[in-house]
């Protein structure tokens, strides 16, 4: 993997791995890099240590083995509630708190930051226009919004302190195709404009190959290959074959269907 | 005499000795509630201390409660009034379900809610105040509810130890064989019983997710 030599990765796995204490080992020997400003999409199965990879990166899990570097820190060396607010985290929409209204969710880094209430109500309604959502949303419980509505608030929480690092764990997984392909597309606008460092996790090939800069496939707790969308498409490797033809998405190798 | 005549004849005792039974379940409940509430959290956060907790409390609610008065009776201070013995087995009988209630409530507060907080950066103090005890709340005030029903039962027994409540009609109509004399006491306080059931079920709907 080439690193760009003009400025220190945002984070960086090297030999990483995670054992649980019956030593089940869930990531093996991770070395990844992930550069500012891309969005790196961790994609694989139940189970193959994307989710493990991700909560690594802001210290819900300790590493086993090996090192792991935030904006060229060893994670051993960070404050962890201070790199957990360095990092934005967005989570399957259950994440958000159900007692709290979507102005206090989304204004939650700041409140625990201790910004002044004016400036938080200020910041959230920024966010709410930001992620498309009605300002009158700002005053209801997150039971009263439905699924997309509940997702864009999850992601306007993520963004709320302006974190440079965000961490997106299937963040549109529970919501309907439709709804689903619609924050996808706002998404990718809303990154192409804020230029976050991003890594977003994904069983959807699809999802994968719209919204990465480049792709890490991950198999059974190792890291198989990490692509560019357009190399994923072309690569002849078995398991990449095997994503295109369970998603059906042979066609964007621009094949033709069966006759 | 029925038993109407005889609580108008005797109402202002009857007042007097509700508002003893009231202080002595409200204190114990403050108290249970002060050592029990923390005593939840405790075992929610150190799972090694929540057999010996919980067990400990589940001993305690096993031990008839005249027994109970009886043990707490050779113990300084508290052995040589009444009321304050009577005062800390009603506290001990309530502190089973206000321990085991906060202690489920917070562990049935969603773990991916949880994770998303510590993960955004939130301190386990913030995570307490702000996200488990507030979402654990509704279970926590059934488990006061729990408690203060079983306590207002309870104290009625505490008359037998001489610390006064509605209790002493019981016992005096037992004595006298007079059935309006029991009733005296035991209308009152089923009275109390239903009514701190009712308000705080109120509480708790209000209190509980929605």
């Amino acid at each position: 993997m080439n690193t760009p030599v003009d400025q220190t990765p945002a984070i960086e796995f090297r030999n990483v791995s995670y054992r649980l204490e019956n030593g089940k080992e869930l990531l093996h020997r991770l070395t990844l890099t992930v550069r500012r400003g891309e969005t790196l999409v961790l994609l694989g199965r139940s189970g193959s240590g994307k989710t493990t990879t991700l909560k690594l990166i802001n210290q819900l899990l300790v590493p086993s083995a090996g090192e792991l570097f935030v904006d060229g820190r060893s994670t051993r060396d960070w404050d962890v509630i201070r790199l957990r607010r360095f990092i934005g985290y967005a989570i399957q929409e259950t994440g958000l708190f159900p007692h709290f209204t979507v102005a206090r969710n989304i204004g939650l880094v700041p409140q625990i930051e201790k910004w002044p209430a004016s400036r938080i109500q200020q910041r959230v309604e920024e966010l709410l226009q930001l992620v498309g959502l009605d300002p009158q949303m700002a005053a209801r419980y997150p039971g009263e919004l439905s699924g997309g509505q509940r997702q864009r608030v999850g992601v306007a929480r993520a963004l709320a302190a302006d974190p440079p690092i965000l961490l997106m764990d299937e963040p549109f997984g529970a919501l309907d195709p439709l709804t689903r392909a619609e924050l996808q597309q706002e998404f990718r606008a809303l990154q192409q404009r804020l230029r976050k460092t991003v890594v977003f996790v994904t069983h959807d090939l699809n999802e994968a190959l719209l919204l990465g800069t480049r792709i890490a496939l991950m198999e059974d707790g190792r890291l198989f290959s990490t692509h560019t969308p357009e190399e994923f498409l072309q690569s002849d490797e078995p398991l990449v074959t095997a994503y295109l033809e369970a998603f059906g998405a042979d066609n964007h190798r621009g094949k033709r269907g069966q006759p | 005499m029925n038993v109407w005549q005889f609580m108008l004849q005797n109402h202002t005792e009857i007042l007097d000795l509700t508002l003893e039974h009231l202080w002595l379940v409200g204190i114990s409940t403050l108290l249970a509630v002060v050592v029990g509430i923390p005593l939840g959290i405790l075992v929610s956060r150190w799972p090694v201390f929540d057999k010996p907790v919980l067990g400990g409390a589940n001993i305690i609610q096993t031990i008839p409660s005249l027994a109970l008065f009886g043990f707490l009776l050779p113990a300084p201070w508290i052995g040589a009034r009444a009321d304050r013995l009577a005062i800390l087995a009603l506290t001990l009988y309530a502190l089973l379900p206000l321990i085991r209630n906060t202690y489920a409530g917070i562990k049935g507060v969603d773990r991916a809610v949880i994770e998303a907080g510590r993960g955004m950066g939130m301190t386990d103090r913030q995570l307490l105040w702000q996200v488990e005890l507030p979402l654990a709340s509704g279970v926590i005030i059934a488990g006061v509810r729990v408690a203060v029903v079983v306590s207002v039962g309870l104290a009625t027994i505490a008359a037998a130890i001489g610390a006064g409540g509605l209790g002493e009609f019981i016992f005096r109509g037992l004595a006298m064989v007079n059935n309006a004399v029991i009733l005296a006491g035991a209308i009152p306080a089923a009275f109390l019983a239903l009514l701190a059931d009712f308000s705080l079920g109120r509480l708790e709907r209000h209190l509980s997710p929605r």
